[in-house]
């Protein structure tokens, strides 16, 4: 089963409140190799003029994929999960996430296109603070292969 | 390697290479950290009966490294305003120990208000372009 396209278009609920802690920062830049002492060291983040630690820029993928996990689970869309590849991912920053944000997260299908057995999703999300700040527009597209 | 100032940089100016190691052990963490657990990124058995060759890495942990190896270049993990990739192939990651490897390079292809420059990105693993379509805004000193 393909995904359903009658979802092109949708705008969903915002995520429930995603507060970003230091130590998940730490280690998201443990992760991916970061070892800069502003993704760990208050200080070394207050010198160079943040409120706390920042998270590299790909951090946003945590907070808008665990946004994205309760519509990706709905049964109506059909997203056939081992099937799925990532097919394109941007980021557009305001500013960095750092430590203290509660952000939420809202997502919109902007399109479903089938092409040959291949299907692809485009989703929109914003990361907004709690406050409406907007801190993050992230897009993804996502690859159905058929089976 | 020194963080460039703004008026160091020129259109066509070029970015050293960095090579990264991916490991198995890498996939592990990253899915840990991320909250992807998708089993092709840890699982032979599953990766090779959806069709794939054996484990591929995170498509976002590729991403990461690239973002890493531009935040590296300005010493600021902020900054990168904008990024934006495509995911042209997988980067396979054998059990063997070492993993794969994968190379990033960068070239300026222009200068930007507020002190910022537009950057485009390659990454290799093997003979595989694993990102296409990688731009980037970067923000200097």
């Amino acid at each position: 089963m393909a995904i359903n396209p009658e979802y092109a278009g949708r705008t969903f609920e915002p995520s429930e409140p995603y507060e970003v802690s230091r130590v998940k920062i730490a280690e998201f830049a443990t992760a991916i190799g970061d070892s800069s002492p502003l993704c760990r060291d208050r200080a070394a983040a207050q010198a160079a003029g943040y409120p706390d630690v920042i998270a590299p820029p790909t951090f946003a993928i945590v907070i808008t994929s665990g946004a994205n996990a309760r519509l990706m689970a709905d049964p109506e869309l059909g997203v056939n999960y081992a099937m799925v590849v990532h097919g394109e991912q941007s980021f557009t920053h305001s500013r960095p996430l750092h430590a203290g944000d509660v952000v939420v997260a809202q997502s919109t299908i902007e399109s479903i296109k089938q092409i040959r057995t291949m299907t692809t999703m485009a989703t929109v999300t914003e990361i907004r603070t709690a406050d409406g700040e907007h801190v993050c527009t992230a897009r993804s597209t996502l690859v159905e292969r058929g089976a | 390697m020194a963080s460039p100032g703004f008026h160091d940089v020129h259109e066509g100016a070029e970015i050293a290479p960095r090579q990264y190691q991916v490991t198995r052990p890498d996939l592990v963490r990253y899915a840990g950290a991320s909250g992807d657990f998708n089993p092709i990124h840890w699982n032979q058995r599953i990766a090779t009966s959806v069709g794939l060759p054996d484990v591929i890495a995170h498509g976002m942990l590729t991403m990461a490294l690239a973002g890493r190896y531009l935040t590296d270049w300005a010493e600021d993990p902020a900054a990168v305003t904008e990024f934006g990739v495509r995911f042209s192939a997988p980067v396979v990651v054998p059990d063997d120990g070492k993993g794969a490897q994968v190379e990033i390079a960068g070239v300026v292809t222009g200068t930007l208000d507020g002190n910022q420059v537009a950057v485009d990105i390659t990454a290799r693993s093997g003979d595989a372009k694993v990102l296409t379509r990688a731009h980037a805004v970067v923000r200097l000193p």
